[in-house]
């Protein structure tokens, strides 16, 4: 926990006493960049009210929310994503810790993360620019998965940039609807998430 | 066996000899269980009164204090002493009936989702769907309350299920994977604060009620003492200190000494143990103790760093950390002389700002006065409990406390109305202390009607109500900052406090000299059963000294 004090003088078990100028504050600090946490929970009733109420009384903004079960039936896996500028993640992660359904969180580390959500696009298109929409479905390699004579439904999977850069994309055409499922997420390697 | 029957043997195995509450339609299997199951009961006279009862016998004895409540209105009327121990970490069970499962969810006559509504103010909660759980929940309900940083753990259980006929066996093992509470603090952290306490020219040691929930009393006292440590304490750690002591500087915070907060300011160490940084302490966070570091001894990770980052963070017990650091503090032999230079600032606000007041030329009692009166009337051997203002704050101040759970008050949640059924709860508990209460002539009202069970149940408290007429701390705030505009806060003259206490067969007295009083008070306490003491105090004083909300502590005022 205590980062700073490792490298200065005062290391327990030496004569040195510790310099109250070297220590650090551990903890409590803000990162900036997007977090995406895998918890681990009993599949129990009541168990996503308790974590979402928890986010609400302690006013953390959850980006986006996923629950599912896993290879256990006893236990499902929430993956939240949010915004490390608004929030201290020590503090977020602490507090998901105190709920007793809670069995482990992980706040995953970008580089050693798979990350996925599914989008689904229903955009307006006929045949004067149906060609159009295709091809930039091609390019992002996405999959019609229903077309009209004044629209087509489009699957995107990928993480949330990508979709998002999809979204800009197609919106000219006439976005009428869309729905994400928010990211999902697992570590890389044989290791456990 | 009958699952409320199987109920009581679960309550039984967890040492549980006292419950406080009010049946109903939906708990009516558990009445019928408690009739003869060897359990006390105490009937309240409403809910709330139950569970502020189960929280002072908690605080009083640091058993787990339990309170039983119906369905609907019966639960709502829990939801303050559940939120009240939530945030001031008392260990306590709130069991309360449910419809029947098949009127679950169709809005039937007095139901309501407790588990929801309670959900944002409990350490846990168990919706039993099974009667086959009930054991477990049971078990589980208590080692949550009373482990790890203590609660309110509620079980909701529905009318029908209360009823099955389930086997029972008692449940001796414990199945929460996702709780693991660290009791033991970290060696190499332990080390690391011994040193930097060593090298620290301007410490201050900050306790809390953790230290009293831990029961680390006696622990804090051998930490502060094995050198000359400036020690003060949260309203909450009352107690966790002896007080009056040379090293005492007095309560911190909003109403505190301008020594603590002064010492506070000027801190190149805290360590705070058991304490969380309230911003009724830290006044305006980002000037709070600019120049400290900071040690954060605590049970709950999720405290260290919350409101003030941390520097050296010790997740444990406080009497597992405590005797550790004291050892490793001594094992330094630092030089106490290093402290002087400390000591003579510290002397020098003593000296300069000793709490006080201008006391009346004439037989008028000032509440100042009236707590000093009741300190010297028990010699100050006395469990005392409080409501919410600026009695509370006044006790706080001028009513010494030399041991730990003497002092039980409302911290966190400020809950006006406590006093009185936690001081009938904390009586029953210690049948053996004398059990006062101080109350506001504004608090004793909200749960006043627990009288009754006194009376009833032979429970001899002795009620002193400061009568100003007013909601007073709201009415200082009005005069201070809202322009001296009285918006709401006059109380009147009813009711008439000893037609009362005789109303519900209590006794009932007034005083109103001065002179007289500590004998008064003596003569009061000597009376057998409750008894309600009406004393009229000074209509308008100030709680001083204070820092204005929001306002860093040097600007203390008053």
């Amino acid at each position: 926990m205590a980062k700073g004090c490792s490298c200065v003088m005062g290391e327990p078990g030496t004569k040195e006493l510790v310099s109250l100028e070297d220590l650090q504050v551990a903890g409590g600090m803000h990162t900036g960049r997007k977090h995406i946490l895998s918890i681990l929970v009993e599949n129990k009733p009541g168990v996503l009210t308790r974590v979402a109420g928890l986010f609400a009384r302690r006013a953390f903004n959850i980006d986006t929310l996923a629950v599912g079960p896993t290879e256990d039936p006893t236990i499902s896996r929430m993956t939240i994503t949010l915004d490390g500028a608004l929030h201290p993640m020590d503090q977020v992660v602490k507090q998901l810790h105190k709920l007793i359904n809670v069995l482990k969180i992980r706040d995953l580390e970008p580089e050693d993360t798979l990350a996925r959500e599914l989008a689904l696009f229903k955009i307006s298109a006929d045949a004067g620019n149906r060609g159009e929409v295709m091809q930039i479905v091609d390019i992002f390699r996405a999959k019609i998965v229903d077309v009209s004579k004044r629209s087509v439904i489009v699957e995107v999977t990928g993480t949330d940039d990508k979709v998002e850069a999809f979204e800009r994309m197609v919106r000219p055409f006439g976005l009428v609807e869309m729905a994400r499922t928010g990211e999902i997420a697992i570590s890389r390697g044989r290791g456990e998430t | 066996m009958r699952a409320a029957d199987a109920l009581m043997e679960c309550l039984k195995n967890e040492g549980v000899e006292v419950v406080f509450g009010l049946p109903g339609g939906a708990n009516l299997p558990t009445y019928d269980a408690i009739y003869d199951a060897g359990i006390k009961h105490i009937l309240v006279r409403h809910e709330a009164g139950g569970g502020h009862a189960a929280e002072g016998y908690a605080k009083a004895t640091g058993r787990v204090g339990v309170a039983f409540g119906t369905s609907g209105p019966g639960a709502t009327n829990l939801v303050t002493p559940i939120t009240d121990a939530m945030l001031d970490s008392v260990p306590t069970v709130f069991i309360t009936g449910q419809v029947r499962t098949e009127l679950i969810g169709t809005d039937g006559f007095q139901e309501c989702d407790t588990g929801g509504i309670t959900l944002p103010v409990v350490k846990h909660s168990f919706i039993v769907q099974n009667p086959l759980e009930i054991p477990r929940a049971i078990h589980e309900a208590f080692y949550l309350a009373r482990s790890g940083r203590p609660g309110p753990v509620l079980v909701d259980i529905p009318q029908d299920l209360s009823r099955a006929d389930i086997p029972y066996e008692p449940v001796d093992e414990i199945r929460l994977p996702g709780y693991q509470p660290t009791i033991e603090g970290n060696q190499k952290q332990i080390r690391l604060a011994a040193k930097a306490l060593s090298n620290s020219r301007r410490p201050v040691i900050y306790a809390g009620g953790g230290v009293i929930n831990a029961d680390g009393a006696a622990e804090l006292t051998e930490l502060c003492t094995a050198d000359r440590f400036p020690v003060t304490c949260t309203i909450m750690g009352l107690g966790g200190f002896p007080a009056p002591h040379e090293q005492w500087l007095g309560m911190l915070g909003m109403h505190g000494t301008r020594a603590a907060n002064y010492a506070m300011d000027e801190a190149d160490l805290i360590c705070a143990v058991g304490a969380r940084f309230d911003d009724r302490i830290t006044g305006k966070l980002t000037e709070f103790a600019p120049r400290a570091k900071f040690i954060h001894i605590d049970v709950d990770p999720a405290e260290i760093s919350k409101n003030v980052p941390a520097h050296i963070p010790i997740v444990g017990d406080a009497r597992n950390i405590l005797p550790r650091l004291t050892a490793e503090y001594r094992a330094l032999e630092t030089d106490p002389s290093r402290l002087d230079g400390w000591w003579e600032r510290i002397r020098h606000w003593r000296e300069q700002h000793p709490l006080g007041y201008k006391d009346s030329g004439d037989s008028e009692i000032k509440p100042q006065f009236m707590i000093e009166a009741l300190y010297e009337a028990t010699g100050g051997d006395c469990i005392l409990t409080s409501d919410v203002g600026q009695h509370q704050m006044w006790a706080a101040q001028y009513f010494h406390f030399d041991k730990p759970r003497r002092w039980i008050n409302s911290g966190g949640l400020g809950t006006m109305g406590f006093g009185l059924p936690a001081a009938m709860g904390a009586q029953v508990g210690c049948p053996d202390s004398l059990v006062c209460c101080i109350a506001g002539d504004g608090s004793v009202q909200m749960n006043a009607q627990e009288l009754a069970t006194c009376t009833e149940f032979g429970i001899p408290i002795k009620v002193f109500i400061m009568n100003n007429g007013y909601l007073g701390m709201v009415r200082q705030w009005q005069e201070l900052f809202w322009d001296g505009r009285y918006s709401a806060v006059d109380m009147g003259r009813f009711p008439d406090y000893v037609k009362l206490a005789e109303a519900y067969g209590a006794t009932g007295l007034r005083f109103e000299d001065k002179a007289t009083l500590v004998s008064d008070m003596r003569e009061a306490l000597a009376t057998e059963g409750p008894v309600v003491i009406d004393v009229r105090v000074t209509r308008e004083e100030n709680t001083y000294p204070m820092i204005p909300a929001g306002q860093p502590a040097r600007d203390m005022v008053g």
